[in-house]
């Protein structure tokens, strides 16, 4: 019975006009107040879309960063590199609002040490592996291809095999990047189960 | 001078007379011209040759002779062979190869010790690089006098 009093009274507040403060302050406050509060969401946001923060978690600098660091996504003649967000978060708002909230789980599976020691990120590996190549076989490898742009592909300068490959399977979209690169930046599980 | 002390000036006095010896050897072995491949004196640190490329043209390079284990024509940087995976095999497995074309790792490596064929390629010939290498455009170190098998029997002694 008190709470329903509570929300009438709430609704009463919030459905009568202001009595005390000025449109003016009512509206411009509201606009700076709504720059603040987006500008920080999507600061946090971007803060947790660093490779930084992702590898502030002991889960993951010590398994696949460490792995990542051998890799020429890691360390090449150019310098030019990828950071976990690069492959690991879409690039496009909504999609990467979309990710973020999916990383809810990731979040609890972190409060609850889900993959705290070695051998249990061992043992959950395939599992993680499978989700993250179902997501670049759905989106038909995107954020493969936010770099590698296959309109901007040479394959004459491409070894003989590559563009061999390439122009049979990639160009006639029978197949995407991860159906054949998987494993290029981290290490492979167990991959007896897995169809090729 | 006390004995202690005597001990400790022989002790310092025998090891500098053989750091002398040491020293005197690495000048006359210098001036001679040290017979090592890394063509410095010993206390010197030469600048390390140049990384060698690897050569990754995908063309088959001829065998040396019958046996030999031929040499990989292409990068195998990162390739990932463990217990988990063998990156070589998913071109090269008997059912990798239609779509690879790749050419498939020979029968010999589905045998295990007995001949018996086995329908996967054979523990002990799971790991390629202990005897496929890749190949760089490395000079070799030193000459060597190796000549084909054709050439010996056309040329009779070996000549």
């Amino acid at each position: 019975m008190a709470l329903r009093k509570l929300a009438v009274s709430l609704w009463k507040t919030i459905s009568q006009p202001a009595r005390h403060f000025s449109l003016g302050f009512l509206t411009f406050g509201g606009f700076i107040a709504g720059i603040v509060f987006w500008g920080g969401f999507n600061t946090a946001l971007e803060l947790t879309n660093t490779e930084t923060f992702c590898i502030s978690c002991h889960e993951m600098r010590d398994n696949v960063y460490a792995e990542l660091k051998t890799t020429i996504h890691y360390t090449n003649r150019s310098g030019v590199r990828a950071t976990c967000p690069d492959c690991h978060v879409p690039h496009e708002w909504t999609d990467k609002i979309a990710r973020k909230t999916q990383a809810s789980k990731e979040v609890w599976g972190k409060i609850f040490g889900t993959i705290s020691t070695r051998e249990k990120f061992v043992e959950k590996r395939l599992e993680l592996a499978r989700h993250e190549w179902a997501r670049l076989k759905a989106n038909d490898s995107l954020e493969c291809r936010n770099c590698h742009n296959f309109a901007f592909m040479d394959f004459t300068a491409q070894s003989k095999r590559a563009a061999d490959h390439h122009a049979r399977f990639l160009a006639s979209r029978e197949k995407t990047c991860i159906d054949c690169h998987k494993g290029i930046a981290h290490r492979l599980p167990n991959m007896a189960g897995v169809a090729k | 001078m006390r004995d202690q002390d005597r001990q400790g000036l022989s002790a310092a006095l025998g090891l500098g007379a053989a750091l002398a010896t040491a020293l005197a050897a690495g000048a006359l072995l210098a001036a001679e011209g040290t017979a090592t491949l890394r063509k410095a004196d010993i206390l010197e640190q030469p600048a390390p040759p140049h990384m060698a490329r690897v050569e990754n043209k995908d063309l088959k390079r001829a065998r040396n002779y019958p046996e030999q284990p031929p040499t990989i024509p292409h990068h195998i940087r990162d390739y990932q062979i463990d217990r988990n995976v063998n990156k070589c095999l998913t071109c090269h497995s008997r059912t990798a190869i239609e779509q690879s074309q790749a050419p498939m790792v020979s029968v010999t490596h589905f045998m295990d010790r007995d001949g018996q064929v086995r329908a996967a390629v054979s523990p002990r010939r799971y790991f390629c690089l202990q005897c496929h290498v890749p190949q760089t455009d490395a000079r070799p170190l030193v000459g060597n006098t190796f000549k084909d098998v054709d050439a010996i029997i056309r040329g009779g002694k070996g000549d």
